[in-house]
């Protein structure tokens, strides 16, 4: 293993875990503003919205296939089917797709 | 991992509950860590390297760069830089998760936060109720298990999975997204109005490449959640907040 690469991933490995560690360590047991908090409660749904747009726009050659798939997993979470058959089932939805084409 | 979790008191249920919960994660990690160590032999990285670098570094959008950056002939102190900026948004992730963090010890919990990526943040965020350690771990550990051992995979076969199902595949974390996000929205217009706003923002900062994508997710997600609480807070009044 070259020893170049080997401090690259360990330079790469800390600078990934210091971010995703911090919080834990900084805001311990700290009762942050109320305002913050809230902030902090929108994270999630704000994130999964920037997660999800534009990405899954790109996925294929056009932006069809992907809003194909996204449509696909949209209305079976909308039919309240659990995540993993959300997940199997676009999958199952653009293979047919792309076998049809 | 297991080990830990017994030790600092919580359920195994949890950390079954965990495993469960990863479940999607896993299989949408498979195609796109196949395509890694695949790449990763084609850059001229060893099999121990590439699997190295999925177990220590597990993310997936700063190891793929890694690659572009490593055949460019990038410096190793730009190739670790730009890690960084991609990933910083973990920290914000991170921040969230902590309101609803059950008191663990703090060294579980520097464990757990290893393990936090976008896909395990977002199945911990949306679930009820307060996050256990165990709970974290079993999410955590399927999806890095399934992370490491395709990465390797890929190498060695050297070969993805045929291309049609390649492409499908390619939906699945997206999907996973989606999965979590539609029943959350049922519950309220406010998730609608975050999602959408971050998404619009998201689109733009990308569309006119006015971020690099570790900054655009982190400023369209900030952006959303402090305007929408902001709005929400001036029409209340402060109500909201003098109430607790």
């Amino acid at each position: 293993m070259s020893s170049e690469i080997m401090w690259m991933i360990i330079g790469m490995g800390v600078v990934t875990y210091l971010p995703r560690l911090l919080p834990f360590l900084l805001f311990k047991g700290a009762e942050l503003p109320s305002f913050v908090q809230g902030v902090l409660q929108n994270v999630p749904y704000a994130t999964l919205g920037a997660l999800i747009f534009p990405g899954v726009l790109f996925i294929g050659e056009d932006i069809w296939f992907g809003l194909l798939g996204a449509s696909a997993a949209f209305i079976l979470a909308y039919l309240g089917v659990n995540v993993i058959f959300v997940v199997l089932g676009s999958i199952a939805c653009l293979a047919v797709y792309s076998y049809l084409i | 991992m297991t080990e830990i979790a017994m030790k600092e008191q919580t359920s195994p249920s949890d950390f079954k509950k965990g495993l469960h919960s990863g479940l999607s994660i896993a299989i949408g990690y498979a195609p796109i860590a196949l395509t890694f160590g695949l790449l990763a032999k084609s850059t001229g990285l060893t099999l121990a390297e590439t699997v190295m670098m999925s177990m220590i570094v597990f993310a997936g959008a700063s190891q793929y760069m890694s690659l572009t950056m490593l055949t460019l002939g990038t410096s190793i102190f730009e190739i670790i830089t730009t890690t960084f900026i991609v990933n910083i948004r973990h920290f914000l992730m991170s921040a969230a998760l902590n309101e609803k963090a059950e008191d663990d010890s703090t060294l579980s919990k520097a464990v757990y936060s290893f393990g936090i990526t976008d896909e395990t943040f977002s199945i911990a965020a949306v679930k009820e109720g307060k996050i256990t350690a165990g709970y974290m771990l079993g999410v955590n550990l399927i999806a890095y298990a399934s992370w490491v051992v395709f990465s390797g995979v890929g190498h060695v076969i050297g070969a993805s999975i045929p291309a049609v199902l390649q492409d499908s595949m390619s939906v699945a974390l997206y999907a996973m997204f989606i999965g979590l996000l539609v029943p959350s929205m049922k519950k309220g217009v406010k998730v609608v109005i975050l999602a959408a706003t971050s998404a619009c923002l998201n689109s733009i900062f990308t569309v006119t490449e006015s971020l690099s994508t570790g900054w655009s997710i982190v400023a369209a997600t900030l952006i959303s959640a402090v305007v929408v609480e902001a709005v929400q807070y001036i029409k209340e009044g402060g109500r909201k907040y003098n109430e607790q």
